[in-house]
């Protein structure tokens, strides 16, 4: 029973399993050709939803699944990948996604937006301006922006080709009869090179004007609903809106508490359960940069200043070279089958590890 | 035909296709531009290296490929795309996802080619013209991928080609989408763009 596990090819040096090789950025040849036509034809109908087959990848939907396939398709070698999720380098989804490439397309990866030449972002559009070299890929949960005033499949791909979008006209008129003014403050509708209008993926209103005229192609992938579309780069992105109550971004009452930064998209962090808070930066990398500048908040610290991103501890941020051996299933030796977390060993104090959940 | 007369494909599948399809991906995304295409392959004539290396990246068993008379005229062609691709020749072409073009200058109508369907306008044929270069400027190009407008020129095309880019953009949504390939370049015209004379 204890002897090890036998295995066919090579082995790692980590230990007796064997060694899995996926293809580059883990999609097979055949799905990345056909993520790429679909690419191909959402460029040539900005807005258009073009309706692809999503693989099932190895992480749950909702978690991206429609992003790093659009990643997976158009990555290369030489590109510089950064991941963003509600702006920060350092969450959950960020580091999952960016450590997923590392380990099956071996790319570079940064924290800093200029150096990148591919960004995934879920939910923010980096604060420092995008230059020509850069692609932005949107991971979107709904890609219909008429799904919510209109259930049926068949009925919006109707109202898209007759380019018929008064609904959302009265969803927006609505919200100023009830509120007034347009309360819709995320996911707020565009209308793209003046045909299609397209879901900007749950994206604050914030920053709805950066999409217009911008210099970088921007890919969306919706990995559950199967659609990916696009902007190409100096397209024209309308904000929907109305004559007497023209498109407006939110505004913040304070600088960024850690960089003083003002006209950016402001997180709250709270600070004790006595109502102290804070807001700072959503943009993490934006917010280091302007503190190792110099500027200081009113809750930082001057000199050295306060990093969000505690992304990747012990490395330095900019570019992080390619993982030297092994880029696929790094197998933590203390990890015994059958067990369900890392910390194999003596439990800790006060529990047991007897049976499972 | 015996497997010594077939030429090679790509050597490193999976990279240079990943090469190919980005620079048909900048082209597309921004019109009018030469973006630079390099590959190694030797396809049989008259099929160019740069027309090849677009199909290789693309087509697969999912996508009927049409030949224009010059191409079907050499058997060699068809057995090149077919052997490295996988793709059906189609005779039709209505039927087409993608087709190549050696002689733009006797090409069929855009009408010819499916233009999608205002409920899928992205079920439409994306056209690969071969071009023997992108000299000189004769057109001005506008729209979606271009900041402003730019100049842009390309031979041979048909001569009617401003009237047919006019009435490819007219049908927006619908439309083909033209990728031009030659002389070490890819440049994108999709039916987003508009051209003008002069």
């Amino acid at each position: 029973m204890n002897a090890p596990l036998l295995a066919t090819g090579t082995t790692s040096t980590t230990g007796a399993m064997p060694e899995i090789r996926y293809n580059f950025a883990y999609l097979d040849e055949q799905t990345k050709r056909m993520i790429r036509r679909a690419i191909l034809k959402a460029i040539a109908i900005p807005g258009y939803q073009v309706p692809f087959a999503a693989r099932e990848m190895p992480m749950p939907y909702g978690w991206g699944t429609g992003g790093v396939q659009v990643t997976a398709a158009v990555l290369g070698p030489d590109d510089v990948l950064k991941v963003i999720d509600q702006g920060a380098d350092d969450t959950t989804n960020a580091v999952a996604i960016r450590g997923f490439f590392e380990k099956t397309a071996r790319v570079a990866t940064t924290t800093v937006t200029t150096q990148a030449t591919v960004i995934q972002t879920r939910h923010r559009i980096p604060e420092t301006a995008l230059s020509e070299n850069q692609i932005l890929v949107y991971q979107v949960p709904i890609p219909e922006p008429l799904r919510f005033l209109e259930p049926r499949e068949t009925e919006t791909r109707q109202l898209h080709a007759l380019a018929e979008y008064g609904l959302m006209h009265v969803k927006l008129y609505e919200d100023i009869a009830r509120h007034g003014h347009i309360a819709t403050t995320y996911a707020y509708p565009v209308e793209v090179a003046g045909r299609y209008v397209m879901d900007p993926s749950p994206i604050p209103k914030f920053d709805n004007p950066k999409m217009d005229d911008c210099p970088a192609l921007q890919l969306f992938g919706a990995g559950r609903e199967k659609r990916i579309y696009a902007i190409p780069p100096h397209t024209r992105v309308r904000s929907l809106d109305f004559e007497d109550h023209p498109f407006k971004v939110q505004r913040f009452a304070k600088p960024c508490a850690l960089c003083a930064a003002t006209g950016v998209y402001l997180d709250e962090v709270i600070l004790d359960d006595r109502g102290g808070r804070m807001f700072v930066c959503s943009d993490t990398d934006y917010c280091n940069t302007r503190q190792a500048q110099g500027h200081v908040g009113e809750l930082g610290v001057p000199g050295g200043g306060f990093p969000q991103n505690a992304v990747m501890p012990g490395r330095n941020s900019g570019i992080h070279d390619v993982p030297p051996s092994h880029p696929v299933q790094d197998v933590d030796p203390r990890v015994k089958p059958g067990d369900d977390g890392i910390s194999g060993g003596t439990p800790p104090a006060g529990m047991t590890r007897e049976g499972t959940i | 035909m015996s497997v010594q007369t077939l030429a090679a494909g790509f050597q490193d599948n999976v990279l240079e296709s990943q090469s190919v399809f980005r620079a048909a991906m900048d082209a597309m995304a921004r019109p009018g531009r030469v973006v630079p295409l390099v590959c190694a392959l030797a396809p049989p004539a008259p099929l160019n290296a740069e027309a090849a290396a677009l199909v290789l990246a693309l087509c697969d068993y999912e996508t009927p490929l049409w030949l224009d008379a010059r191409l079907a005229a050499e058997p060699a062609v068809a057995e090149f795309l077919r052997f490295h691709t996988g793709a059906a020749i189609v005779a039709e072409p209505m039927a087409a996802r993608f087709a190549l073009v050696a002689e733009p200058l006797e090409m069929p109508e855009f009408s010819a080619f499916a233009p999608g369907t205002p409920d899928y306008p992205d079920a439409s044929v994306t056209l690969i013209l071969q071009v023997s270069g992108f000299a000189g400027a004769g057109w001005a190009l506008q729209g979606p991928g271009i900041k402003g407008e730019t100049r842009f020129g390309a031979a041979p095309l048909p001569h009617d080609f401003t009237a047919r880019m006019a009435a490819n953009r007219a049908l927006f949504p619908l439309g083909v989408d033209l990728l031009l390939a030659g002389a070490g370049g890819v440049v994108g015209l999709p039916r987003s763009v508009t051209v003008r004379e002069g």
